[in-house]
């Protein structure tokens, strides 16, 4: 996979994740293009484009857009299980996710990305494995932030 | 001290954090941009404290204002330092920063080196984590060979979470730093039975993305996989496994007749839909490469398009898109299978998404006969019409261009119609490139059918009429330049060449190399008419046409584009010449007919005589269309040699000619007397003889401007002036007064203009095929075949081709290991080690060798037996695997019908 976009109806980009390199300039290029004609496609449209040389999966799930650029001989059905997958994690992370929740936790949203997909191959299958490991980590973030706490006000 | 940090704290708690600033952008959306420049100016306050935590927030705010698409490349130094934190907090705030920020050009990587390492090698799992997740998405050549050794050393982590990220990491490794693949394969190719399902997933991941860039290198691996394919069930990994033979079979089809089975038999039994695609993908390659030795190789091409067709009747687009675009790929070999499902595809023509009926267009060609053509054409122009968009027009365009002239139009049966069809489609509108495709047809169909001519060039005269007369009358440009070409070229099966050429000279703001085309058509339909009224002697209208003709083109001469001027100048100067001609002949007649009242008036004009037929002389010949890549296939004549001078020049001698002007360069403009006298005395026959030779060099090179004749008063400086002449038309003149060099050289201008046509040579014993049939010469040097391909020319800046390293040299594994640079701090400690290493290392080599010998077929028969014995054990196993933490995706299916 080379890049993932999530945007909203709106054309608002919520989150943007970069497999390989681009310049800066590029990547706004990409983005603005890639979002007026995702939006512009008519719902019953096929979620499938060929776009440059790489191919555009995308999905919309309530008033998200969720586009992945793949190569040529990937497997277009698989790219919509990856989203799909992300979504799920999405799901079960938050408890029925909305946009709001990707918008005030964007990091998070980043950080369950990053154990779905690493250097854009699939990293793991297993949604249990990715919110284990999700979980462990915000608990490591919390113990910090009592302990920080309680350093404040002189209790260690 | 207390004090201040209690005071600290309070300061923290009026800094925005995320949450405020997403709130507050929310709430601004009318001066947004207003409200970041001053968050923005708030982040840098912050930046500039001491507080990590302060700093740390205002990444993570950074962050959020990056992915809105606003620069932060400037903070990169404050990101490092958050990274550098001890608390996780912070870290994963920092590297979640880096990894959307870095370049993997920027030079602040550098700093993070020695930093990232530390992270990898720390206890906490997530640490290590957090750093390659990040790395993989700022990876650069530097970072790549200083942290393989790090990374590879993970490969053997304790931990699966480590592992699995570590084995993805070393696919951005290779692609960085190629030299790692070497020795780290043996180790990933371990990984491919890795206890942990998770990192076994990864690695064939990483091996198939490797193999299907350089397939051969990977073909031992096939054994391993075939044993993975046979016994794993979860889906994620088939699907990449079968891609990875999809790409092994092109290089070794006996491998393509083993899956068959086993593919075929998961077509039959899988219930999700990706694997399933994935599965009928591989099958048409293998398929495709392994030709037609197969017993049931027809059952499952047949197995393949049954259930594509599915595909396709699903009311599910996706299904639908994907079954047409495999459709597709089987077309090309077994185009009988598909066309059984005709009636299926052009129905998809008629579905509402537009990305569908693009594919069902493609599948089209393959669907025609000489029966259906014209109805599937009919139905084409029906779209075109309701067609909504250019792309898809232009679309639709092209295939109906390609439909019909498959094959040297194969399938059609009546030219006329077709001429018709492509005239209508000229009337359309498009986008700008579509009437140039529409005029090469109309050009080629004219020249290779000779049958068609006649009719083509009324066709064209009609539209050339309508054109002139009517100013509403929209048609494409590009179309009237194949129109006044036809019309020019073939004049003598024009019924009226006088209405056309009317029409011709009716034209009116024309793109430049259209103009061109019609200044120079119309002068040959100027010679067709001349000859008729020479031949009737009606001198009348020859002066009328010739007044005219003259007016138009003296417009032309002022267009602001040279080759138009150019053109209309020289035509006007061989009309002008012409004109004087037959008005001399017409003196001599009326004075033969002064002295002689008994000579009948038209008796006595032949043809051969009359002046028309010397300005036809100017346009003989016959045109074949010249083939594709015809240039490039003339071979060079033996015996030529175009590095050798044609006439050596002459150093010693003659070190005045302009050759050895460089020679002298030195003073070119301060001239030594002295050495003007130094010369030796030349006698007169030797000075005419390099006059001559001097005067042709001029003559020949264009930029002759740095004379040297300061030097020989004696040169005729006024002859040379003719070369740069102040009155454009007086030059013209000069040259077109010959009639043959006028002649070859607006011929030769033709020529390089239209590289679909050119005229065959000046031998007319040339043996054109004249009967009704679709003329197939194609202009092609001797000795040279259309079929001839060229080298096809990948990518140069793939960072695959890198990677093409044979991996089966055992022998160099371990030499390659002991000399890939390592990490400086590294090297002491593993010098003690090496010489332990490289014994387990060889044993490790030894081992691989032993395991990637490519087993005859009696032993991968055996194989196959045993995984399938395996096959049964699994299953019962399965419930097993299922309990061990580790979810299968046992079905996947297309989320879109689980998500309404």
């Amino acid at each position: 996979m080379q890049f993932m976009l999530l945007f909203s109806r709106q054309g608002k980009l919520r989150l943007q994740k970069w497999y390989n390199a681009h310049p800066d300039k590029l990547k706004k290029k990409i983005t603005r293009e890639l979002i007026t004609t995702i939006l512009t496609r008519k719902p019953k449209m096929c979620s499938f484009l060929e776009w440059r040389d790489l191919k555009i999966v995308y999905k919309r799930y309530a008033s998200l857009y969720f586009c992945c650029a793949i190569e040529q001989n990937d497997n277009e059905l698989l790219t919509l299980e990856i989203i799909h997958r992300y979504v799920e994690l999405l799901d079960k992370y938050f408890g029925s996710v909305c946009e709001l929740d990707i918008i005030f936790n964007f990091e998070k949203a980043y950080f369950i990305l990053d154990e779905l997909l690493l250097g854009g191959e699939i990293q793991e299958t297993s949604k249990k494995t990715v919110l284990k490991a999700i979980a462990s980590q915000d608990l490591l973030q919390e113990d910090e932030a009592v302990e920080g706490a309680l350093r404040d006000i002189g209790l260690l | 001290m207390a004090l201040k940090k209690v005071k600290g704290n309070i300061e923290r708690m009026f800094d925005k954090n995320l949450t405020d600033l997403v709130r507050g952008i929310r709430n601004n959306k009318e001066n947004e941009a207003k409200y970041i420049t001053q968050c923005m100016e708030d982040i840098k306050q912050e930046l500039r404290q001491d507080n990590l935590t302060v700093k740390g927030n205002a990444i993570a705010k950074l962050t959020y204002l990056q992915m809105l698409g606003y620069d932060i490349s400037w903070a990169g130094f404050n990101v490092i330092e958050v990274m550098s934190s001890n608390k996780f907090t912070l870290k994963r705030t920092g590297y979640l920063a880096a990894s959307q920020s870095f370049h993997c050009d920027s030079e602040l990587l550098m700093l993070t080196t020695n930093m990232i390492r530390k992270e990898l090698n720390s206890q906490n799992q997530y640490d290590a984590g957090l750093a390659l997740t990040s790395l993989s998405c700022y990876i650069s050549t530097d970072l790549a060979r200083d942290l393989s050794q790090d990374i590879l050393t993970l490969l053997s982590s304790t931990k699966p979470y480590i592992r699995k990220k570590a084995v993805l990491m070393m696919y951005k490794v290779f692609l960085k730093y190629p030299e790692a693949l070497r020795p780290a394969f043996p180790k990933l190719k371990e990984k491919l039975e890795d206890p942990d399902p998770g990192v076994q997933s990864a690695a064939v991941n990483v091996i198939c993305e490797l193999a299907r860039k350089n397939p051969k290198n990977y073909l031992s691996l096939a054994p391993v996989f075939f044993k993975l394919m046979t016994t794993k069930t979860n889906n994620w990994m088939l699907i990449k496994i079968i891609k990875l033979f999809g790409a092994l079979t092109p290089l070794e089809p006996r491998l393509g007749k083993k899956l068959i089975e086993p593919l075929t038999n998961l077509i039959h039994s899988t219930s999700a839909m990706s694997l399933l695609y994935e599965c009928i993908n591989t099958v048409i390659a293998v398929l495709i490469s392994i030709s037609s030795g197969m017993p049931n190789h027809a059952a499952s091409i047949q197995l393949c398009v049954q259930k594509l067709r599915i595909l396709i009747e699903d009311s599910d687009q996706n299904l639908k898109y994907l079954g047409l675009l495999a459709m597709s790929k089987i077309l090309k070999t077994h185009p009988k299978s598909v066309q059984a499902h005709k009636d299926l595809i052009l129905q998809c023509l008629e579905d509402k998404d537009e990305s569908i009926r693009l594919r069902a267009l493609d599948l089209l060609y393959g669907m025609v006969s000489k029966k259906n053509l014209m109805e599937i054409v009919k139905k084409l122009m029906v779209h075109m019409d309701k067609a909504e968009g250019t792309i898809y027009r232009d679309e639709l365009l092209a295939k109906i261009v390609l439909i019909c002239s498959q094959n040297n139009y194969q399938f059609i049966t009546n030219f006329e119609w077709y001429l018709t069809v492509l005239v209508e489609l000229a009337q359309m509108e498009f986008g700008s490139k579509q009437g140039h495709v529409i005029a090469a047809q109309l050009i080629d169909v004219s020249i290779r059918v000779q049958a068609i001519r006649s009719f083509a060039v009324a066709e064209m005269a009609q539209l050339l009429e309508f054109y002139a007369s009517n100013s509403q009358f929209s048609i494409m440009q590009d179309v009237l330049y194949s129109a006044a070409w036809l019309c020019g070229e073939f004049a003598s099966e024009l019924k009226e060449p006088e209405a056309s050429l009317i029409a011709m000279l009716k034209y009116k703001s024309l793109p430049p190399h259209i103009e061109i085309v019609f200044i120079q058509n119309i002068l040959k339909l100027y010679a067709c008419c001349l000859m008729k009224y020479e031949l009737a002697q009606d001198y009348d209208k020859i002066c009328g046409m010739y007044e005219v003709t003259q007016r138009k083109l003296e417009n032309s001469l002022k267009s602001p584009e040279i080759e138009v001027q150019e053109r209309a100048s020289s035509t006007l100067m061989i009309l002008e010449v012409v004109h004087c001609e037959v008005m001399a002949k017409k003196g001599v007649k009326t004075e033969q007919i002064m002295e002689d009242f008994d000579l009948p008036i038209d008796a006595e004009v032949d043809k051969g005589e009359t002046v028309a037929m010397q300005l036809l002389n100017l346009f003989n010949g016959d045109l074949n269309p010249v083939a594709p890549k015809a240039q490039k296939k003339v071979p060079i004549p033996e015996g030529l040699d175009l590095d050798s001078f044609i006439e050596e020049p002459d150093f010693g001698e003659n070190e005045y000619s302009s050759d050895s002007d460089y020679e002298i360069k030195g003073n070119l403009f301060v001239k030594d007397s002295n050495e003007r006298n130094s010369k030796p005395e030349l006698t007169e026959e030797e000075k005419v003889k390099i006059r001559e030779a001097r005067k042709n060099e001029q003559m020949n090179n264009p930029h002759y401007l740095k004379s040297s004749n300061k030097k020989y008063e004696d040169i005729p400086v006024a002859e040379l002036q003719l070369d740069v002449p102040l009155k454009v038309l007086s030059k013209r003149s000069d040259k077109y007064l010959k009639f043959d060099n006028g002649a070859k050289k607006s011929r030769k201008n033709k020529r390089s203009k239209k590289h679909k046509v050119e005229s065959s040579t000046d031998d007319d014993n040339e043996l054109v095929n004249k009967t009704l049939m679709v003329n197939q010469n194609l202009e092609l040097p001797e000795g040279a075949t259309l079929s001839d391909s060229e080298g096809s020319v990948g990518n140069p800046d793939d960072p695959h081709r890198a990677l093409d390293i044979d991996l089966d040299l055992p022998g160099l594994d371990e030499k390659k290991l002991a000399d890939s640079p390592q990490p400086e701090s590294n090297k002491i400690k593993s010098k003690k080690k090496k010489h332990n290493k490289i014994k387990k290392d060889k044993s490790v080599a030894a081992a691989a060798a032993a395991a990637k010998q490519p087993g005859d077929d009696g032993e991968n028969k055996k194989k196959m037996k045993k995984s399938k014995d395996k096959k049964e054990k699994t299953k019962k196993k399965k419930s097993k695997e299922l309990s061990n933490e580790y979810e299968e995706a046992l079905g996947i299916s297309t989320p879109s019908k689980e998500f309404p």
